[in-house]
């Protein structure tokens, strides 16, 4: 296999087929957690982990599995790949793992995992598919850190917990409430569909 | 609060002040993509309430009753999806044979609410919030509506909004997702009406 099908296949979810941005796939259960960029993190890091090995797995399971019953396959390798991450963020990361609450597991119905599974792992070698379901896992991650890190320092002034503004800094609440998430993301997905659109114009 | 006005306290609670879409981002998917109309919308909406509330219930039984006893708790992400799933497929059966009307109107519907994350999600929370059998039927129920609600006033905004000039780049998901800020906030105002722990 040639290196630059791996390196295509890895770069591609970064950037023009990133999975929020130009399908808005998948920002249901982590979205939640974006008040603080902690959070966001761990969440992102078992999104990666989930995608990229349920992927390979599916890929190297894939012409042993009739494509009648294929839906329920795949979302049982992604539920064993959930719990695990749950049970691992349960024993040694337990304030973190009760603060995510249900969103750990609601990492099964993230269409990007099913997605990626679907339109990708099916059809590809393991290892492709591993690194396909690790790009678009990263592609999602830095999108949600990017909220993370505004909503997080405009609404408490912190990040990662530390006091970053000082004492002059008037807290923007909204921004750690629900609204400031989808008002972050709609921002976000603005600025780069016109950058997007000027560059398809030229 | 007493036995009886609890399950009734978390059923208003789920529709206005902890919104399942609205404040946990539950079920935007669907959301997003389905609300172009209004008929639509409201279909969807129903079957998520009737699916909600009914999965919600079943889900409590299995995992108070089965799961608990043995200590399978950590099963219970498989075991919840597989129960949804399940029902949604034993559903679209029972109305595909007695209903054609509804089966027309629904039956698309059901196949995309076993991947509808506030299902699960409803179901999660309850376990989380170690609620009784009549709060997490109620607490289902309540959620699907309010789920309806937030579908439902969204269709009819974007329905208005057709003929609005919109930024090319806001154009389509942007804007959904500032109108759900807006709804959001709409809904923040029900804050302090009821709080339940």
């Amino acid at each position: 296999m040639a290196a630059g099908m791996i390196k295509k296949t890895f770069l591609a979810p970064l950037g023009k087929d990133n999975p929020v941005f130009v399908q808005i796939l998948g920002i249901c259960s982590t979205l939640a957690v974006t008040n603080k960029l902690e959070n966001t993190m761990v969440m992102t890091l078992g999104v990666m982990f989930t995608t990229a090995l349920s992927s390979w797995t599916l890929s190297v399971m894939r012409k042993w599995i009739p494509s009648r019953i294929r839906m329920m396959v795949e979302t049982m390798i992604i539920a064993t790949y959930v719990i695990i991450v749950d049970i691992a963020l349960k024993a040694f990361y337990p304030e973190m793992w009760k603060q995510l609450g249900p969103y750990v597991g609601l990492i099964i119905t993230n269409c990007i995992v099913m997605g990626r599974i679907e339109a990708f792992a099916l059809q590809n070698k393991p290892m492709l598919s591993l690194v396909d379901g690790l790009a678009s896992g990263m592609g999602y991650a830095y999108v949600l850190l990017v909220i993370a890190f505004f909503r997080e320092l405009l609404g408490t002034g912190t990040l990662w917990g530390y006091q970053i503004l000082g004492s002059w800094w008037t807290n923007w609440s909204i921004m750690i409430m629900p609204p400031g998430g989808f008002f972050m993301l709609a921002i976000f997905i603005w600025i780069v569909r016109e950058a997007v659109f000027k560059e398809g114009s030229k | 609060m007493n036995d009886i006005l609890f399950p009734l306290a978390v059923f208003f609670a789920a529709v206005f002040t902890n919104n399942i879409l609205l404040t946990n981002y539950l079920g935007m998917c669907s959301f997003l993509s389905v609300s172009k109309e209004l008929e639509t919308s409201a279909g969807l909406g129903i079957a998520v309430t009737f699916v909600m509330a009914t999965t919600t219930a079943i889900n409590w039984v299995v995992y108070h009753f089965l799961l608990v006893p043995f200590q399978l708790e950590y099963l219970r992400f498989i075991v919840f999806i597989i129960i949804i799933a399940a029902f949604v497929q034993l559903i679209e059966m029972v109305i595909e044979r007695y209903s054609e009307g509804l089966y027309f109107a629904l039956g698309i519907f059901l196949p995309l609410i076993t991947v509808n994350c506030a299902i699960l999600g409803a179901s999660l929370f309850m376990v989380i919030r170690e609620y009784s059998f009549m709060t997490s039927f109620f607490f289902g129920f309540g959620s699907g509506l309010g789920w309806l609600i937030a579908i439902l006033a969204m269709a009819g905004i974007r329905q208005r909004l057709r003929t609005a000039k919109i930024p090319l780049g806001l154009d389509g998901p942007g804007i959904s997702l500032i109108i759900a800020g807006f709804m959001a906030m709409a809904f923040m105002g029900f804050n302090g009406m009821i709080t339940i722990s």
